[in-house]
């Protein structure tokens, strides 16, 4: 993107006469009426992303129930974040939930996009407007929806009984173990979905003569997979699960609406913990912490994995 | 080069994946039109039910939330659309101090999670008395909504045609006429993809509004919802009516601009 640096009205502009226009800049580049432009926008988002976000740092140093004078604790919030088990376990419950959202997704969708890729097969285009359906209905429908099929009488259960399978029927979402890995797979549904459609647009702009030359050269569909379709879409994977990790980093309606963090606190995330405790235990400090946290975790992810897929797109 | 039975095998994928996609949402719709399970009502069993969706719309205030999401999309999506085209006018077309340093900064506002910010906008609000209004719910979602279109429409008028702006400004149009009668037109396909997303974001946004707001009829259509869900326990017909009236207006539009979703949601992703 520097390319673009050295900018096309350079040179122009020392060779030009200078002009009297409004603004006092070179014929026809504005200069100081973009500020004008930008102050609206600017305005409102400083004051309400900007500045919140220094607040909350500013917050995450006390100790404060929302009402009191708060203390000053340091780094206290950041320690416990490390050293309380319960936090720990959030974030832990966070990396399980990337397994669903991203991991999953990704290979389900690399299959099933080459798959669709190479069989040219009719009817894509409903295909992806019924896949990527699940990503713009409400996570709170999408919550309703999920607690009617794990619940006691459900239809996951009614389901296992059909099939003879009675033994393994049991309220989901009130499961210690399986509470978590149901969530998820709530995720793996509608984020699958999304990273298909990614990859199959990614894989539709390779060269068919890679291909040709791919099967010229005598490999079969799993080589040909490897050694054109794969490091083709790289880019398209560097998005996919840089959205999808974010994605699973942020679920906060989904547990809120499905398991509220329960059983005990088998369900509950970061994103959870900082509502949960800003607003129900009154510990802001401690959630204004765990939301810096989660904020510093989001902007690493987002750069560190698009770096990945730019090394290989550069030019 | 495909055999018959590898295209059937092909078409056997696509159509279970298709129905594992749209599974849990045929549940809601079927049971939102099936007999009321309530065992309240003296219904008959067979045939369908539309009046699942008026009896949940009563019992659920459905009409109350509908009317404060869609004032809320409506407000968010118009101020944010029209600051953007301006920001996005700046960044896209004029050079000036410090604009890589400002672009950068509002880029921060894509990525930064509502978590962030929700603890101490709620208590900085409270503290001006404008929790509980519409304001604490539109004026976030509006910064929000604005960061992401001023990257947006920064790239859309970097696009089209540096030559075009040019040729405007040597024939001494202001600025203000290169915008909104030059580059605007030929931006629509982004400023409609830009819409309609933002309608997404904001009529399925829940956490703010579930903080802002303890007000009954303040309530937007997710958040109605998700208590409608904790009070109500007699049954899942009425649950599942309110759970279609609340996700139909944004499925409707996708059904209608679907490009515009699929094609914004990923390319918005996919940074410069």
């Amino acid at each position: 993107m520097t390319v673009e640096r050295v900018a096309p009205g350079a040179v122009e502009e020392a060779l030009q006469p200078p002009r009297r226009r409004s603004g006092g800049g070179p014929p026809g580049e504005p200069r100081r009426v973009a500020y004008l432009y930008l102050l609206p926008a600017f305005l409102v988002y400083a004051a309400f992303l900007l500045y919140p976000l220094a607040r909350s740092v500013q917050l995450s140093f006390y100790r404060w129930d929302g009402l009191s004078l708060g203390t000053w604790v340091g780094l206290g919030n950041y320690v416990d974040v490390v050293r309380d088990a319960g936090l720990r376990a959030a974030f832990g419950h966070a990396l399980v939930l990337m397994v669903f959202y991203a991991v999953v997704p990704l290979v389900v969708g690399l299959v099933l996009a080459s798959i669709l890729n190479r069989a040219k097969v009719r009817g894509l285009g409903f295909f992806r407007t019924v896949v990527f359906l699940p990503q713009v209905v409400a996570m709170v429908v999408v919550a309703v929806a999920w607690r009617r099929i794990y619940a006691p009488d459900g239809t996951l259960n009614s389901l296992l009984s059909a099939l003879g399978l009675g033994s393994l029927t049991r309220g989901w979402l009130g499961d210690y173990t399986l509470a978590l890995p149901a969530v998820g797979f709530i995720g793996t549904w509608f984020e699958t979905g999304l990273v298909t459609v990614l990859l199959l647009a990614g894989m539709g702009r390779i060269s068919g003569e890679l291909y040709e030359a791919a099967r010229l050269d005598g490999a079969g569909p799993v080589r040909e997979f490897l050694a054109v379709t794969l490091p083709s879409v790289r880019g398209e994977i560097a998005v996919a699960l840089t959205l999808t990790v974010i994605a699973a980093l942020r679920t906060f309606d989904l547990v809120y609406v499905t398991t509220r963090g329960g059983p005990g606190n088998s369900t509950s995330v970061p994103s959870y913990e900082v509502y949960h405790r800003a607003f129900e235990l009154g510990q802001v400090g401690s959630a204004a912490a765990i939301g810096v946290c989660l904020t510093i975790i989001i902007f690493v992810i987002s750069f560190g994995i698009t770096r990945i897929g730019d090394r290989d797109t550069t030019r | 080069m495909t055999s018959r039975a590898e295209r059937s095998a092909n078409y056997l994928i696509l159509a279970a994946f298709a129905v594992f996609a749209l599974f849990p949402i045929l549940t809601i719709v079927v049971s939102a039109l099936g007999p009321d399970d309530s065992g309240a009502g003296t219904a008959s069993m067979a045939g369908l039910h539309p009046g699942n969706f008026a009896q949940a719309w009563r019992i659920g205030h459905f009409g109350t939330y509908l009317r404060t999401s869609l004032t809320v999309s409506v407000t968010v999506v118009a101020v944010s659309v029209v600051l953007s085209i301006l920001s996005g006018f700046a960044f896209g077309t004029m050079r000036f101090r410090g604009s890589t340093a400002l672009f950068y900064l509002f880029l921060l506002g894509i990525m930064m999670p509502s978590e962030a910010i929700v603890v101490p906008l709620y208590f900085d609000l409270r503290t001006l008395g404008l929790t509980d209004t519409l304001w604490a719910i539109v004026l976030p979602q509006i910064a929000q909504s604005v960061a992401f279109g001023t990257f947006w429409m920064r790239a859309s008028f970097r696009s089209s045609s540096r030559a075009v702006v040019e040729a405007a400004r040597l024939d001494g149009a202001s600025n203000r006429r290169i915008l909104w009668q030059v580059l605007v037109p030929l931006a629509r396909p982004a400023i409609v993809t830009l819409t309609v997303l933002s309608f997404m974001w904001t009529w399925n946004e829940f956490l703010i509004p579930l903080v802002m707001v303890t007000d009954e009829s303040l309530r937007t259509a997710p958040l109605g919802l998700a208590f409608f869900q904790g009070q109500y326990t007699q049954g899942f017909t009425l649950l599942a009516a309110g759970a279609v009236i609340v996700a139909l207006p944004v499925v409707a539009l996708y059904l209608f601009l679907q490009r515009h979703f699929i094609a914004g949601m990923l390319e918005g992703a996919v940074r410069e």
